[in-house]
């Protein structure tokens, strides 16, 4: 097979594409070259394993992966709001709206939060890092090799069109022949793998690592969220790597696990994928409400309402995650007796989720306000969610999930929870953590902008969609020249261009805050209203994170110390600090198995077999070896606490 | 902390030689053996049990030293347990559980043919 065989063509907008890829792809190493950065680079970056950096590239990789699946969206509207333009057929329509479902949950709304408990999880509990750095690593790269793998597709062998819940039949090789269906399946499986890793190693971080004297319910709020979200991961995840496996067995190697063909049940797919894709919602979610109550908690300048009634809720929640899988198939004709359980069952989240609602409003009432710009995310966030939520009560109720299901009332509902809820969520979080990370703010008034905007574009395009969906337009539907639908579909695609309009406003602000914005010069950067332990470091973080651990026996620890004029800094209690070496063997063990997958995609099996056994025995390598890290003198600890602390 | 231990952990290489030759072997069982189907997922179940067990007492630290005589991790293996049966059970009772095949069977007179579509689908739905 040549080149040419494999790469897409035929499409202007795919030429634009390959284009603007290769022109980036040549711009980066020669700027890198030209400056000189390559060294940097690689010892500052691609080998760190620094839970600090690793958060950053995350959440730089998803701002990408954003703006990815945000044009896909915008291409999708203008084909809804303009259908007679003839801008996309119908076969590229298909493959963007899988790519964007696809790319908006796996490689961006999970990647960013993830990126966001990396750098705050350890800061909140008084760790200096990971409880397995090296693990951290690989996983960073494990997601970021997948999600690359994935987005190739776009320019190289056609990209993946059956959904981003990639249904059986037909995803099987029989439907969909070629390598797109392959792409999702590795682009998947090989960061879902990085997931799982970082589950386990967050779980056992803020179960092991936590600073003397905190126990569970001393910690942070968002934490804990974090703790909960960990546990779904590690039960839930398993589920998709075995569905994946065996999808890819079906097509690769031609079993017959969900083939319509020789006794294999195509429905178990989504059996399988929903008992994953149900809590994989709980997963976004739940770090998203631990965002939003650290920042309610923090500029209510009050100690969060009934804090235990939100740990048991998102426990409670995470538990019935598990048991509502079904409502997203009530249609596939289950008697009515099981669609009843699973009805009930679902319309039971929604009371431990109203329970957290109120607590929140219990927060703010009779508070003095700050409306920064992530409160601003955070109180939006409020009323936007409750549409969502409501909305989905009413998609439970199976019998009228029969009108409502596949329709654009369902995306509507989506759209809500997952906007409102999670991207809100990560921008609020960014916003407040930004002087935590880089050492300064983001500008209020560009980020005031960018909220408006955002949120105005948001309701503007999603709102009708409940209507759409009423009025019987189904999802993944490519031809709308339906008159009645038509003027809701221009609005949706108006308010789609807000949100574009948005994001840019928001980026903007990031240049424009790293090239004006006044330097932090306390670690409490929102006007000493911090009350948790990341606050209390000094800005920029030092690369170990507290020099001497603090003692914390209570919830928001950091109000008292301030009342008391303590710091977490105690020279005379300095000893040398034990810190892991940077490594290069997460990048190149990931690297091979990348390239394992891309044969696999092809199914070129001696590309495949040989990246395997790159992996495998970069793995080997790596269990002989011996090197337990370095210390940090405490001469060294001094001067840079010192100096940081103006001492 | 930094103690630098070089013994070869002997218990994770043996457990992962027979994590390897288990699954293999059920493998083999399923795709080539000649043995009756009953007998393959019997075989399967044990080895499955088996597998279960070299995971917990050779990687799962139950019986280290160092954790007091070995620390049962009981509750994460609750759940685990309690998530395998809901996926089992789950999966049974959605897959085949009260299914009504659509809008047939109301109507009396073609009764014949139903029972046979019924018949076919329940097979199906039984795996
Ligand atoms: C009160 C809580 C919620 C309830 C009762 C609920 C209920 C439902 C139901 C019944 C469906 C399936 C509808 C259909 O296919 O016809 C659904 C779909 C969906 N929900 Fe929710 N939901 C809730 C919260 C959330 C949250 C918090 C998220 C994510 C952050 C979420 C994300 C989704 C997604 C992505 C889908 C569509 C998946 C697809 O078919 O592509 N939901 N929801
Ligand atoms: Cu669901």
């Amino acid at each position: 097979m040549g080149i040419t065989d494999i790469l897409v063509t035929g499409e202007p907008i795919i030429y634009a594409a390959m284009v603007s890829i290769a022109l980036v792809s040549i711009a980066i190493p020669v700027l890198l070259t030209y400056f000189k950065k390559w060294g940097w680079l690689w010892r500052e970056w691609l080998t760190t394993v620094d839970h600090k950096k690793i958060g950053v590239m995350y959440i730089l990789s998803a701002l990408l992966m954003l703006f990815r699946g945000g044009m896909d969206a915008l291409m999708m509207r203008v084909q809804l709001a303009f259908p007679d333009l003839g801008f996309l057929d119908s076969q590229h329509y298909n493959e963007i709206f899988t790519t964007h479902g696809t790319v908006m949950i796996i490689f961006m709304a999970m990647p960013f939060l993830i990126g966001l408990m990396n750098i705050i999880v350890p800061l909140q509990i008084g760790a200096r890092d990971f409880a397995f750095p090296w693990l951290n690593a690989m996983s960073f790269w494990s997601f970021f090799i997948g999600a690359m793998l994935f987005n190739i597709s776009f320019v190289i062998g056609g990209s993946p069109d059956a959904g981003w819940t990639s249904y059986t039949p037909l995803s099987g090789a029989a439907l969909s022949p070629g390598p797109g269906q392959n792409f999702y399946l590795m682009g998947l499986q090989l960061s879902g793998i990085g997931t799982l890793a970082t589950g386990i190693n967050l779980m056992v971080t803020i179960l092991k690592m936590r600073a003397p004297g905190m126990k569970l319910f001393h910690m942070p709020i968002f934490t804990w969220s974090t703790l909960v979200t960990c546990f779904i991961i590690v039960f839930a995840f398993p589920i998709l790597t075995v569905a994946l496996a065996l999808l890819t067995i079906d097509r690769i190697f031609g079993a017959h696990f969900f083939t319509l063909t020789a006794e294999g049940l195509p429905m178990m797919w989504a059996n399988l994928f929903w008992m994953w894709g149900h809590p994989e919602v709980y997963i976004v979610i739940l770090p998203a409400f631990g965002i939003f109550s650290e920042i309610i908690a923090t500029f209510a300048k009050k100690r969060l309402f009934g804090y235990h009634a939100m740990v048991w809720s998102m426990i409670i929640i995470a538990l019935l995650s598990f048991l509502v899988w079904v409502h997203h198939f009530f249609t596939m004709g289950a008697g009515a007796f099981v669609n009843s359980v699973f009805s009930i069952s679902t319309m039971l989240i929604a009371v431990p989720t109203g329970v957290k609602i109120f607590n929140w409003l219990a927060t703010l009432y009779k508070s003095k306000i700050e409306f920064t710009v992530p409160m601003l995310w955070s109180l939006a966030f409020i009323p936007s969610f409750i549409l969502g939520g409501v909305t989905g009560v009413m998609l439970g109720m199976a019998a009228a999930d029969y009108q409502f299901h596949n329709s654009y009332f369902l995306v509507a509902h989506f759209h809500y929870v997952l906007i409102a809820g999670t991207v809100f969520a990560c921008f609020a979080g960014l916003v407040f953590w930004y002087p935590k990370m880089f050492g300064h703010k983001m500008n209020e008034r560009l980020g005031k902008w960018a909220f408006w905007i955002f949120f105005f574009g948001f309701h503007v395009c999603f709102f009708p969609q409940y209507f759409l969906g009423l009025d019987g337009m189904p999802r993944r539907l490519f031809i709308t020249n339906v008159v009645e639908w038509l003027p809701l579909n221009v609005i949706s695609t108006v308010g789609a261009f807000g949100m574009g309009l948005g994001f840019i406003v928001f980026v903007y602000n990031v240049y424009y805050s790293f090239r004006h914005a006044e330097r932090e010069k306390t670690g409490d950067s929102w006007n000493g209203n911090g009350r948790t332990l990341e606050w209390a470091t000094t800005t920029p973080v030092p690369f170990y994170n507290f020099a001497t651990v603090p003692y914390v026996d209570e919830i928001d620890p950091y109000v008292r110390m301030k009342e008391e004029g303590k710091t977490t800094y105690d020279e005379s209690q300095l000893k040398p600090i034990h810190m892991p070496s940077y490594k290069a063997t997460p990048i190149i063990m990931m690297a091979f198995l990348g390239l394992a997958s891309f044969g696999l995609v092809f199914e070129w099996m001696p590309v495949a077999i040989f990246g395997l056994i790159g992996g495998v025995a970069v793995m080997i390598l790596r269990s002989f070896d011996y090197d337990d890290g370095y210390y940090v003198s405490v001469e060294e600890i001094k001067r840079i606490e010192r100096k940081a602390r103006g001492l | 902390m930094a103690k630098t231990d070089k013994k070869v952990p002997m218990n994770h290489v043996i457990g992962f030689a027979l994590s390897l030759i288990m699954t293999l072997l059920a493998a083999w069982a399923a795709i080539q053996s000649d043995l009756p189907v009953t007998w393959v997922i019997v075989f399967i179940m044990v080895l499955a049990l088996l597998q279960a067990g070299v995971q917990l007492f050779m990687f799962m630290h139950m019986t280290e030293k160092e954790s007091g005589g070995g620390a049962v991790p009981w509750n994460m293996m609750f759940h685990g347990f309690a998530l395998a049966a809901i996926l089992v059970a789950g999966s049974l009772f959605t897959m085949s559980f009260g299914f009504d095949h659509g809008d047939h069977g109301d109507h009396g007179g073609e009764h014949e043919e139903h029972m046979e579509m019924d018949d076919s689908e329940g097979d199906h739905s039984g795996h």
